[in-house]
């Protein structure tokens, strides 16, 4: 491994950081206008990152250090999956070091984290939340890894880059598996990232919350560190879609700078398709029970195995 | 990466839009998006049939595929809809068993069709062959639906999306049915239908409902 690997896989990693709260705040600007709504500033995100980081810490008087430690060890997962998820370019070194369904366990290893803190407190809203997110989350888990299963079928293995590169360098062609595959994968993004039809990500204190129950106990920088690597976890969600479906655009090599400008600009410019795609999704649909989110769930599980059952049939 | 022509990749695709509309009818509460999902199924129907007319140069299947059409996309929606209209159905349709139960188990039967198509599609020689794995799973799916359906009109949805899949079966396999045997299951399915409705009116006057649970107790009168 050489210095200019280490130095790209570090600036893919600080870009997926530095770069996660904007499009989160692209979301949401987006949301804004939909809904005939003044749009919050763009950096809205940073801003309130910031003003949280400020503050003094308060935690409350019988937690265990698991509580202190879980902020950290989440945005450590979410950190380590931007750097395993080809964004910019494919030849990151980190990225051969763990493949799909390692990095499913990574977003699992914060989940339980995060799951294990709203519990630590001992109010009923962080218990709540956590039995909530721990009831989509093992539901949406086995959907994600069969979408993964459908795009390394096609691919001919499990790690991201490779995918990437195989969709990339391939004519276009119609593949049906993968079309059920991104639309399973759509469905597993709004659940885990607490978007509108499983729960809704600008609510606070309400009945229906999930994630923003579980989060209720944290302040400042503890807090800052959980809305970041949400932030984070959108992002890489998103580049995980872009480099499963819309590998276009991404850099082979990352060596010289006008290839890292363009790959940059591309990733750019899907993000904002994106992000206002999203704001779209989240726009036209009401937010479901929470006793219909199995149903929901369950309905992509059953896209994405539908999705690998075809493309078992078709291959032979 | 096998070299497929891409009118096969076509075929491939509104193979696949069927089986996901198979699964869309299994796990819908509402009875009128059930239709439209019944009406857009007819129509991946029609568009592979003209697709599989057009590679394999087969004339009449274009006539069967306007029949489909006329009948599975516009005139049985139609019948259905104004049935629904004066039986005032408006609210969601029960179903006997949990949603996700019923897709978990569609699954195990797609994965059992897929299974049970195998040998027979080694022997087709042409593009389609594939895609009889997919009918085979439209018709159990079917079958499904009206097993775990309670109210009439729904099941009459299965039975239509029945015949839809063995519409599909025919097409990708054999290159269709003869035009005889064609436009008689084409009258039978319209006739059926419209028995049936008058049927919805018996039942639900003799009930108040349209659950056919009632019907499965023997009543002495």
């Amino acid at each position: 491994m050489n210095a200019a690997a280490v130095l790209t896989q570090l600036f893919a990693v600080i870009v997926a950081v530095a770069a996660a709260p904007l499009f989160l705040g692209w979301v949401n600007v987006c949301r804004a206008w939909l809904q005939n709504r003044r749009a919050p500033p763009l950096a809205q995100p940073y801003r309130t990152i910031g003003k949280l980081l400020h503050k003094e810490a308060v935690l409350a008087h019988d937690v265990s250090p698991l509580f202190r430690f879980a902020p950290y060890a989440i945005f450590g997962s979410m950190a380590t999956a931007a750097a395993i998820i080809p964004a910019l370019g494919l030849d990151l070194p980190f990225a051969r070091a763990a493949d799909a369904i390692a990095l499913v366990g990574l977003f699992a290893t914060a989940r339980v984290f995060a799951a294990l803190a709203a519990m630590d407190t001992g109010t009923a809203f962080g218990t709540l939340g956590a039995r909530r997110e721990m009831m989509l989350g093992f539901l949406a888990e086995p959907a994600l890894l069969m979408v993964f299963f459908t795009a390394s079928l096609i691919a001919g293995s499990t790690e991201l880059p490779v995918i990437a590169g195989t969709h990339q360098s391939h004519t276009l062609a119609v593949h049906p598996s993968l079309a059920f595959a991104a639309i399973a994968f759509l469905m597993v993004l709004l659940a885990e990232n607490a978007r509108i039809p499983v729960d809704n990500p600008s609510t606070h204190l309400e009945l229906t919350m999930i994630h923003e129950a579980m989060v209720l106990e944290y302040s400042a920088r503890h807090l800052a560190l959980i809305e970041w690597a949400a932030a984070l976890k959108l992002f890489n969600y998103a580049c995980m879609g872009f480099a499963l479906f819309l590998p276009w655009g991404v850099a082979v090599d990352l060596a010289s700078p006008p290839v890292l400008a363009g790959a940059l600009a591309v990733l750019a410019a899907k993000l904002l398709l994106a992000g206002a795609a999203l704001a779209l999704i989240e726009t036209v649909n009401a937010k479901i029970r929470i006793f219909r989110a199995p149903e929901f769930l369950a309905f992509a599980f059953m896209l994405a195995v539908l999705g690998l059952l075809v493309r078992l049939l078709v291959q032979e | 990466m096998p070299t497929m022509p891409l009118s096969g990749q076509y075929i491939h695709l509104f193979a696949s839009v069927v089986l996901l509309l198979s699964f869309a009818m299994l796990a819908q509460r509402r009875i009128r998006t059930l239709i439209d999902l019944f009406a857009l199924q007819g129509a991946a129907l029609v568009c592979s049939t003209t697709i599989v007319a057009w590679t394999g140069d087969q004339p009449h299947l274009y006539y069967s595929a306007a029949l489909t059409l006329l009948l599975k996309v516009i005139v049985l929606p139609l019948i259905l809809y104004r049935l629904i209209d004066r039986l005032q159905l408006r609210w969601d349709t029960e179903t006997g068993l949990h949603i996700p139960a019923t897709m978990l188990i569609g699954l195990v039967l797609v994965v059992f069709a897929f299974g049970l198509a195998q040998p027979v599609s080694r022997l087709a020689g042409h593009v389609t062959q594939s895609t009889l794995g997919i009918a085979i799973a439209v018709v159990m799916l079917a079958f499904l639906m009206m097993i775990t359906r309670r109210k009439a009109v729904t099941q009459v949805i299965g039975f239509l999306a029945m015949e839809n899949g063995l519409f599909f079966a025919a097409t990708s396999t054999t290159y269709g049915m003869p035009m005889v045997v064609e436009l008689g299951i084409a009258l039978d399915v319209l006739v059926g239908v419209l028995i049936l409705g008058i049927f919805f009116f018996q039942i639900r006057e003799q009930f108040d409902s349209l659950d056919l649970h009632h019907l499965e107790r023997l009543r002495e009168e």
